[in-house]
């Protein structure tokens, strides 16, 4: 008996230690984890050897859009997502070459693609529970079976010709399938949405604008300023009916704190662009929630940037940590918003502990910690009729949705970023559903120091960055740290860099077919040794001049980023491709 | 001295004017009787792609007579260009260069570059996400905004071309543009 009961116990605990290991091994999500952190735990790749990284198989997509996804790895099986038409492709791990064991195409409307502002990207899929989730262009959300890529359930989320359009990445937690749509361009109105896991079935919907009923607002909201308390904001802080084409769209980046059982999301830019036409706060939007997963009730609520001047939507990822702050362990949350500060919140009440400057800021001089304002720099602020010049950051902001990753071991957080200013002039535009709803026109250019872009290693107890290395293009491309102390992007002209997680010394590069907007990744493979996978492929709003084949000469060319891009189609060109490295 | 200088002076500047005059002559040389042209029953007919601007349905379905083409006159190539930022044309193609739709001031031409060809994108849509304007833009307007988007490649007579924009200047004056990109040419 007893000795029967001592296997068991035995058994159960070599199962947790693999299924441990497991975790370590695998990448189930595009942050890897429900933090944000984009942490790999693997330890067999350091700064000393890290030169010897391999090419252990490269695949290609044969689509020549911006290719922004993450792989997605469980176990022996590598999952990739396409841009446009939203390809899924199954690797095998555990064969040479790694030959694809399924592909699964979605059939997207291709007319989807006239509704996508910038490029018809997809930030990736991810893995629960034996299905692969992810969403297409033309707006459904799809779970396919992980074993054979057979579908599942398909729900639709919305319609093409209201201009709406969905490109992020579902996070799926405790059977919940949280994802949200794209389509602040076109005066969409924005929502995050749960899903059943098991079903499809749409278990909650909250939207972004409009009453407190639509956006889940209701007894347990309470936000920490006040500026964010009272009934139906949601409308009252727009002129009459604006809030339902306002945007708030949610295409960013979602994160979940098992403990406090909250689920945080950024909001996105109000429509349109030309600030003149939505007088107010324009709540909900360039802001950021804290949810209720179960429900969706909204517990807390925080504007970025309130009545938005410059289309610095709020979208951008939530890191997940605990820090020493003021001698006291807080759970924090970390968001390097397009407005250019990084937000330390406190992520149970909202309060903002501390907001710094991570790039040149022309647009607004501060925060008020005590309110919680963005303090506007009203010479910055657009007009009718007059060019406004040398607004910095410039509409993609001081880092776009690009992730950042979080190393608890070098407690330094990586933070690719744009170093862009630009001249804007806005103009009366009209609604024509499924059209752009903009009202601006920009042009983009390289900030001081001529670098567009730049990798920033911060530390948010300091308050300052540690090192920055400048790239010459924007560096549109997600961070990987690994615990073994190397850090990972790539640039846009095609190069993919390892570099040291403490000084930022240039460890090891590789030069790839294409510009590099993709997020990188770190596994442990079937054969036991750790693997680092990335897309290359230009596009996106950074790449559009090179992947929608633009005519540079129009500055004002993808919303302006043209401007600022004129020499990219000269040093790379478009084309997906996967490049998967090992250690030997 | 100063006589046969001025006079030389007095010849040059009237040459100048009447050259000014001939030139000006030119560009507002107008069919003011122009030959009359049935309305194309596509401009209104119900529509054929379900993704069209707006919600389902019927959509303005406005009863306009139909004008004519004329891409030679300046006032309907001017008109043009205030529709194609009135009808978000320039949210997708900028002010020539593109964006989520492709560029309009080059010689690459996906579906034509016929004034036909160009009423047939506007009016029908295309298949990669042009949205059919069908109903929804009266056919007058569509043929003025095909006149001006021949016009950002100056595919039109170079005196109806516009010069100068108002605001943000991003690309050359259509009137000043190059068809073929420069890292194009051979």
């Amino acid at each position: 008996m007893s000795f029967a009961l001592a296997v068991v116990a035995l058994a159960s605990l070599s199962m947790r230690a693999g299924a441990q290991a497991r975790q370590d091994s695998d990448w189930p999500m595009p942050a890897r984890d429900y933090a944000n952190t984009r942490f790999s735990p693997l330890t067999d790749i350091t700064p000393t050897n890290v030169s010897r990284l391999d090419l252990a198989f490269s695949f290609s997509t044969a689509i020549d859009k911006g290719h922004e996804a993450a792989p997605i790895v469980i176990g022996d099986t590598m999952f990739i997502v396409t841009p446009y038409p939203n390809r899924v492709i199954a690797f095998d791990l555990s064969k040479p070459g790694a030959n694809v064991k399924w592909t699964f195409d979605p059939k997207a409307n291709a007319k989807s693609q006239g509704v996508a502002c910038c490029d018809v990207v997809n930030r990736g899929a991810a893995y629960a529970d034996g299905r692969v989730f992810f969403n297409t262009l033309d707006n459904n959300t799809i779970a396919l079976d992980a074993a054979d890529g057979h579908e599942v359930w398909r729900t639709n989320l919305g319609d093409i010709a209201t201009g709406q359009s969905m490109t992020m990445a579902p996070l799926v937690v405790h059977g919940k399938v949280l994802v949200g749509n794209s389509g602040g361009e076109f005066g969409v109105r924005g929502f995050l949405a749960a899903l059943d896991a098991t079903t499809g079935k749409e278990v909650w919907r909250a939207y972004s604008t409009g009453p407190d009923r639509d956006v889940l607002i209701g007894p347990s909201f309470k936000p920490h300023y006040a500026q964010d308390r009272g009934a139906d904001l949601g409308v009252t802080s727009w002129p009459t009916d604006a809030w339902k084409i306002g945007g708030g769209t949610v295409w960013g980046w979602v994160s979940y704190d098992p403990e406090l059982d909250l689920v945080y999301y950024g909001t996105g830019n109000p429509g349109p662009w030309n600030p003149d036409q939505r007088p107010g706060a324009n709540k909900w939007t360039c802001g950021i929630f804290a949810r209720k997963l179960s429900t969706g009730e909204a517990v807390w609520f925080y504007q970025f940037s309130p009545h938005d001047l410059h289309d610095y939507d709020g979208v951008n990822e939530s890191v997940l940590v605990d820090l020493p702050i003021g001698g006291v362990t807080r759970k924090v949350l970390l968001h390097p918003d397009r407005n250019g500060y990084l937000y330390v919140i406190d992520r149970a009440s909202g309060e903002v502990l501390s907001a710094d400057a991570f790039a040149l800021i022309t647009t607004s001089l501060g925060v008020d910690l005590a309110s919680g304002a963005l303090r506007y720099n009203p010479a910055k602020t657009p007009q009718f009729g007059k060019v406004t010049r040398d607004i910095c950051p410039a509409s993609p902001g001081a880092k776009d949705w690009q992730p950042t990753a979080w190393s608890p071991r070098t407690k330094l957080f990586y933070i690719p970023h744009q170093n862009l200013c630009q001249d804007t002039l806005v103009y009366e535009t009209s609604y024509i559903a499924g059209t752009p709803y903009v009202g601006a026109e920009a042009k983009m250019r390289a900030g001081p120091g001529g670098n567009r872009g730049e990798f920033s290693a911060w530390d948010p107890v300091a308050r300052k960055a540690v090192w920055t290395i400048p790239e010459s293009f924007p560096v549109w491309s997600g961070a990987l740290v690994t615990a073994g102390d190397v850090v990972f992007y790539g640039t846009m002209d095609g190069w993919f860099k390892a570099v040291d997680a403490k000084t930022g010394d240039l460890l090891w590069k590789y030069k790839t077919s294409s510009g590099i907007i993709g997020q990188p990744v770190s596994y442990r493979g079937p054969d036991g040794h750790q693997y680092v996978a990335i897309f290359a492929g230009v596009g996106g709003w950074a790449g559009g001049v090179v992947s929608g084949n633009l005519d540079t000469r129009d500055g004002s060319a993808a919303l302006g980023f043209a401007n600022a891009m004129r020499d990219l189609p000269h040093v790379t060109k478009s084309g997906g491709m996967l490049y998967v490295f090992r250690m030997p | 001295m100063y006589s046969e200088c001025r006079s030389h002076f007095t010849r040059a500047l009237r040459i100048t004017v009447v050259l000014m005059l001939v030139a000006g002559c030119e560009r507002e040389e107008r069919q003011l009787d122009p030959p009359p042209v049935k309305p194309d029953p596509r401009a209104q007919a119900a529509a054929l792609s379900d993704f069209q601007p707006g919600k389902q349905g019927p959509g303005m379905r406005m009863l306009a007579a139909a004008g004519g083409y004329h891409e030679q006159s300046a006032y309907e190539v001017a008109q043009g260009k205030q529709l194609y930022r009135w009808f978000n044309c320039v949210g997708c193609h900028a002010q020539g260069g593109g964006a989520i739709g492709p560029a309009l001031m080059d010689d690459n031409w996906l579906y034509g570059k016929s004034a036909d060809a160009i009423f047939t994108s506007i009016v029908e849509g295309r298949p990669n996400g042009m949205p059919a304007f069908r109903g929804r833009i009266p056919e007058q307007q569509v043929w003025q905004l095909v006149a001006y988007v021949r016009s950002m490649s100056g595919l039109v007579p170079s005196g109806a071309e516009p010069n100068r924009s108002e605001g943000l200047l991003g690309a050359p004056p259509e009137n000043l543009r190059d068809a073929q990109r420069p890292d194009e040419k051979h």
